[in-house]
């Protein structure tokens, strides 16, 4: 199934500085592991060593925050949009 | 973005980042500041500070969301994304540096810790950040004639 990523801009370095892209998967996961294919390096900005988001890595599938879902496991279908979202955060200390 | 530029903020959305972050005082305050297509900032989008702390700013997720669809869809750029230090002053801190992930984007910072307060613009790229001044536009005159 065919869904289009939304890439931000510090990782366009790693998709030839195109903004979006389609991947084909049947969760969130197997998108990650498309790109990654594709992208070699994007996998390891967005997930840890266990293979889990890392923080400051959101994930939208259309409207909705991974997080709130099922996480990495989402279902998608053709169609959705996924929007890689880097938090924006800091602070005096 | 070259490397000398000065940020040029029209009055009335300097005006708004500061009502935004003196009203949320003592905690930190943030927001994004969108430009059109020639690059002048047209909007300020107020972002909750999901932390509620004095020291530290995360941007409520959805909201911030929501914020950066909006700017694609008017057809805008993320040109700057600001925060207050009130208690401090507005300098970049380790973390200001370490989670900026939009080197596109200047980094305002408002400094409330005295009035009045003191506003900078700054690039943030590579872990370094270079400050750039900040001005506002001149606000045009009102006509020439004299009672």
């Amino acid at each position: 199934m065919s869904v289009v990523v939304r890439i931000p801009t510090p990782l366009r370095k790693l998709t030839g500085n195109q903004g979006e892209v389609r991947e084909e998967g049947g969760t969130v996961r197997e998108i990650l592991d498309g790109l990654e294919s594709h992208y070699p390096g994007i996998r390891e900005r967005l997930t840890d060593e266990a293979g889990e988001l890392r923080r400051f890595i959101n994930i939208y599938l259309n409207e909705e925050d991974i997080r709130f879902a099922e996480g990495l496991d989402t279902k998608v279908k053709a169609g959705d949009e996924v929007s890689i979202i880097p938090a924006i955060a800091g602070g005096a200390r | 973005m070259g490397e000398a530029e000065e940020i040029l903020l029209p009055p009335v959305v300097l005006r708004e980042i500061l009502d935004h972050c003196r009203s949320l005082r003592p905690e930190e305050a943030c927001g994004l500041v969108a430009s059109d297509a020639s690059g002048r900032p047209v909007a300020v989008i107020p972002v909750t500070n999901s932390l509620h702390s004095p020291v530290r700013y995360q941007m409520e997720t959805r909201e911030q969301f929501a914020a950066m669809k909006r700017i694609r869809k008017e057809g805008w750029s993320l040109f700057a994304i600001f925060h207050s230090h009130p208690l401090s002053d507005p300098i970049p801190s380790p973390a200001d540096i370490r989670q900026a992930f939009y080197p596109e984007a200047y980094m305002i910072i408002v400094g409330l810790e005295k009035e009045p307060a003191v506003v900078r613009g700054y690039v943030v790229r590579d872990g370094q950040f270079f400050e750039r001044p900040l001005r506002t536009e001149p606000v045009p005159p009102s006509g020439s004639a004299t009672p």
